[in-house]
């Protein structure tokens, strides 16, 4: 039993062990505590990795496998990386001991959430990591804004909690369990069903930004501190898409007529407004809100597919999109910690000064854009390959529409940053060792990653279809 | 012989690049990899007609097969027939000259040539292909080095003629072409599914598999007007033609060289094997749109270069003319006038990389493009008028150049196609021949011969070495192929 609670339990004890350094040491030094931080959480990601064979706990609550163990370790190297880019923000901080108290109990939120076999296990997972995520937002303590960011998350987060809660009781009226594998067995599509199941999938809509839940998202990544939004944008997104496919393709299974069709619509809107408001933003971090918005759209178009090729793409693009959207968001963060410009207009010139900075920048976008050799490409590619096989090819023209508009604003980044000229450019800056260590690491995921097939091919062999 | 090597040279060039220092090593590091680049197409040529004269009869040579994505079914699967050689050598010869002509960039001169460098990966990747998996990753590996290219190191096209207000700026024109390529690519990503989920031979991207087992007649309807206009897109298919002209005319020599000598035709190697190969059926089915839209292309595109006062936009519009051709050779669908297409790429690929670098010399020396204000180069600076007349010439279809040779076996394999309208479409393309002698003698005539119209232009000098070299280089091959045709068409029916 507690080798399948392995990751959970590497992740209370570093939890535990931030909470007596913060106890009984007098006076911390924020270097040596970052560096020892991301040495055990470098530690926590490779003790991931060892294998661990199928099991089935409490109950069927939890349970956990290999392809679970895999997506758990994607957003331990997400977090990870998060970390590293949050240095130069942290380094000055004065709470740095709870950023990470917070941080890790998030994790250890969408650990149980992913592994939840009954949908109260995967509601506490969810509230778990939605209360500790709404305190980091409002992280940026002399930040007006950012305690903004935090209230308007709270609310909109408790309100979709509601709509979550209601649809599953009337589930639990409807169908009398809540286990995945009794909730198989009983729909039938009757409509108390339906309505339940519409409820619970706005829950999940609202947690992954699909239209038209989206209207929280720009406004809480503007206003959080940078690595906060970084981390909202891909390890909780992906959390919650790994769970969105788990949901949807076990417990959810009979009634795939139905969903098939409303993620096609929820997946044509979601890309169509996200790219739409994308187009004409000039800060940076509402730009990439909304470009986060698209990728979702983008996610949702591979998991119509229903086969296991869909499962699996929907693991990889996450995978993919941790290392190109933290390579963006981590330049982000270091540039707006030590000037603290933010908008395109800041990053005109960039190149001049900063080449290195501007090619992960460069490089990272062109990823999200999915233009090859990166392996945002490849991320995109299967998972439009994967809704293809619904056989529904209007579908799949506006999806691939999608990714000409979004080309166009990732342009305008790299267009400021390479051809535009202004009369005060960001200066030549330092970067730190350790988010250089996050650079290369991104750098290395976004052309390694698709390139080498076996990726994809060892995804794939843990994957479920329908 | 292992065509992989195609790709790793440039690529190999590419790091020792980036690891050198100071722009004469850069310069001489690129010029080393295209000259190995060509040595490696004419070894590739020598071996691949060794085998097809010793009796090989295999439809594609040298193939290499490798599991990519193995679960989907995706193979880095490549080889070579004479359509694929031929487009090599090309490649091959107009990279030569593109680095040679790059010689005097200055500002982030590592940059440039690693971009430029890049191009030439994507495109003989392209041209290798045999899973339409990889044909599709190496055709959009070309579209950003381009943007880039043209957006850093281009040079905003003069304002000209009553829209003078409307300026296109080079920034402008990089988004539209990489927009309008994405676009193109989009396209023909829609078509690859379509293609993978119905192919008689089970979900593959393979080549070679899809063109034994076939592709079901309705399927072929639905996805090749998909595929055909997203490579058309890429080869100036009228109405999707409007990324040429700025493009070009704002790119920086090099890089008008390389979009409108390869680049454009990865669109034209495309949209004839889709429909020579892949769906045959199809093809035939939608050839009177094909011509209609080809013939238009000819005849706007001849008509809107007689209104250029630029240079470089004379010889953009004059591209999408020209590429008209191509398009016509494969909507007519008969053997000759498929051939005429491909010698036409071949020939079109030449002659307009070697006009673009008569262009760029002339600009780099005179600091402007426009016919107007040019005059009497032949008394200046007589290597490069002379150039800039051969090119002139191949354009208009002199016999002797091999703009005659791949426009008369279009025009001849057009007539073979029975039906008036496809006559009349024929002698319309024919039509446009004598408007592009207008605009080329024109052109030809007021920026080389007369007096000269600015006093400073009398101290400028005439072509350098690497200047030469490529001219030189590049007008071999318009001659090679225009005295001597049948040994290319041999090439490509082998």
């Amino acid at each position: 039993m507690w080798i399948s609670l392995r990751q959970e339990l590497i992740v209370t004890g570093i939890l535990f062990l931030l909470l007596f350094i913060k106890v009984f040491a007098s006076e911390p030094r924020p270097g040596a505590i970052l560096n020892g931080i991301n040495l055990l959480l470098t530690i926590n990601l490779i003790l991931g990795f060892f294998p661990v064979s199928d099991a089935t706990l409490f109950n069927g609550m939890f349970h956990t496998g290999r392809l679970i163990v895999l997506e758990k370790n994607i957003l331990n190297l997400g977090t990870l990386i998060v970390s590293l880019l949050a240095y130069d923000w942290l380094k000055t901080h004065r709470q740095l001991l709870e950023f990470y108290m917070l941080l890790l109990s998030t994790l250890m939120g969408f650990f149980f959430m992913i592994s939840a076999g009954h949908l109260l296990m995967f509601y506490l997972g969810l509230e778990l990591s939605t209360i500790p995520l709404t305190a980091l937002s409002g992280f940026d303590l002399e930040k007006r804004q950012s305690s903004e960011a935090a209230m308007k998350f709270i609310i909109s987060s408790a309100f979709s909690s509601a709509l979550l809660l209601f649809g599953i009781s009337l589930l639990y009226g409807a169908t009398g369990t809540l286990d995945f594998n009794g909730i198989v067995r009983h729909l039938d599509g009757s409509p108390l069903q339906l309505f339940a199941f519409i409820f619970i999938l706005s829950g999940f809509a609202f947690k992954i930004a699909a239209v038209p839940f989206h209207l929280w998202t720009a406004d809480v990544y503007e206003g959080s501190p940078v690595p906060v939004t970084a981390y909202l944008s891909v390890i909780s997104k992906g959390a919650v898409f790994f769970i969105f496919v788990q949901t949807l393709y076990t417990a959810f299974k009979p009634l795939v007529g139905n969903w098939q069709h409303i993620l096609m619509l929820l997946s044509v809107l979601t890309m169509l407004t996200g790219n739409l408001f994308a187009l004409r933003q000039n800060k940076l971090k509402r730009l990439l809100a909304f470009s986060s918005i698209t990728q979702s759209g983008f996610i949702l178009a591979g998991m119509v597919g229903g086969t296991k090729a869909a499962d699996a793409s929907v693991v990889y693009f996450v995978l993919i999109y941790i290392f190109s959207n933290l390579g963006a968001f981590g330049v982000i963060a270091l540039i707006s910690a030590q000037t603290g410009r933010e908008t395109i207009d800041d990053y005109k010139g960039l190149y001049a000064g900063n080449p290195l900075l501007s090619w992960v920048m460069a490089i990272s976008l062109f990823s999200l854009a999915g233009i090859p050799p990166t392996a945002g490409f490849f991320g995109k590619f299967f998972l439009l390959m994967a809704g293809a096989a619904a056989g529904n090819y209007v579908f799949i023209s506006i999806a691939a529409l999608n990714m000409v508009i979004s080309l166009y604003y990732y342009l305008r980044v790299i267009k400021a940053i390479f051809m535009d000229k202004q009369p005060d450019p960001i200066p030549k800056l330092g970067i730190a060792p350790l988010p250089n260590i996050a650079f290369v690491v991104c750098l290395a995921g976004v052309l390694v990653t698709g390139l080498m097939g076996w990726v994809y091919d060892y995804i794939y062999s843990l994957s479920t279809g329908l | 012989m292992n065509l992989s090597l195609l790709v790793i040279l440039p690529l190999l060039t590419v790091l020792a690049v980036l690891l050198s220092w100071g722009p004469a090593a850069v310069r001489w590091l690129s010029f080393l990899g295209v000259t190995l680049q060509l040595i490696l197409a004419i070894l590739l040529l020598a071996s691949y007609w060794r085998e097809r004269t010793g009796g090989n009869a295999a439809p594609m040579l040298f193939e290499y097969n490798h599991p990519w994505f193995s679960t989907l079914n995706i193979n880095y699967h490549i080889g070579v027939d004479g359509l694929s050689v031929s487009m090599i050598l090309l490649t091959a010869l107009v990279m030569f000259g593109a680095v040679l002509v790059s010689w005097n960039i200055t500002s982030s001169t590592k940059e440039f040539f690693i971009l430029l460098l890049l191009l030439s990966a994507g495109a003989y990747g392209f041209f290798i292909s045999l899973d339409l998996f990889t044909l599709f990753f190496f055709l959009e590996v070309s579209v950003i080095p381009k943007f880039l290219l043209i957006g850093i190191w281009g040079s905003d096209p003069p304002p000209t003629g009553p829209i003078a207000k409307l300026r296109i700026t080079k920034e402008y024109a990089a988004t539209k072409l990489a927009l309008m390529l994405m676009a193109g690519s989009a396209l023909v990503f829609i078509g690859l599914l379509g293609v993978y989920y119905n192919t008689n031979g089970g979900s593959t991207f393979d080549w070679t598999v899809i063109t034994d087992s076939g592709i079901s007649t309705t399927s072929q309807r639905l996805f090749f007007p998909f595929l055909f206009i997203g490579f058309g897109i890429f080869t100036a298919l009228f109405p999707f033609h409007t990324w040429v002209p700025d493009g070009h005319s704002s790119a920086p020599t090099a890089a008008s060289m390389f979009l409108a000598g390869i680049s454009m035709k990865l669109g034209g190697y495309g949209c004839l094997r889709i429909a020579v190969d892949l769906m045959p059926n199809a093809a035939r089915y939608y050839s009177p749109y094909i011509v209609v839209l080809a013939t238009i292309g000819i005849v706007y595109g001849a008509f809107a270069t007689m209104m250029q006062k630029d240079l470089k936009y004379i010889n953009a519009y004059s591209s999408v003319s020209h590429c008209g051709f191509i398009l016509l050779g494969i909507g007519m669908f008969t053997q000759t006038a498929v051939e005429g297409a491909v010698l036409q790429m071949i020939s079109h690929g030449l002659m307009t990389a070697l006009f673009f670098a008569a262009i760029g010399m002339i600009y780099d020396r005179t600091h402007t493009r426009l016919v107007e204000k040019l005059g009497g180069l032949q008394k200046i600076m007589p290597f490069i008028a002379t150039i800039f007349v051969i090119a002139g010439l191949c354009s208009l279809g002199l016999p002797g150049l091999s703009g005659f040779a791949a426009e008369i076996t279009v025009f001849m394999g057009s007539w073979q196609r029975p039906g008036g309208a496809y006559h009349f479409a024929t002698i319309l393309a024919c039509a446009s021949i004598v408007i592009t002698a207008v605009y080329i003698l024109r052109a030809t005539g007021q920026t080389i011969m007369g007096p000269v119209k600015e006093p400073q232009y009398n101290s400028l000098t005439d072509a350098t070495w690497n200047e030469r070299l490529a001219a030189i280089l590049l007008a071999a091959g318009i001659f090679l192929i225009g005295v001597a045709p049948f040994w290319l068409k041999e090439l490509i029916n082998k």
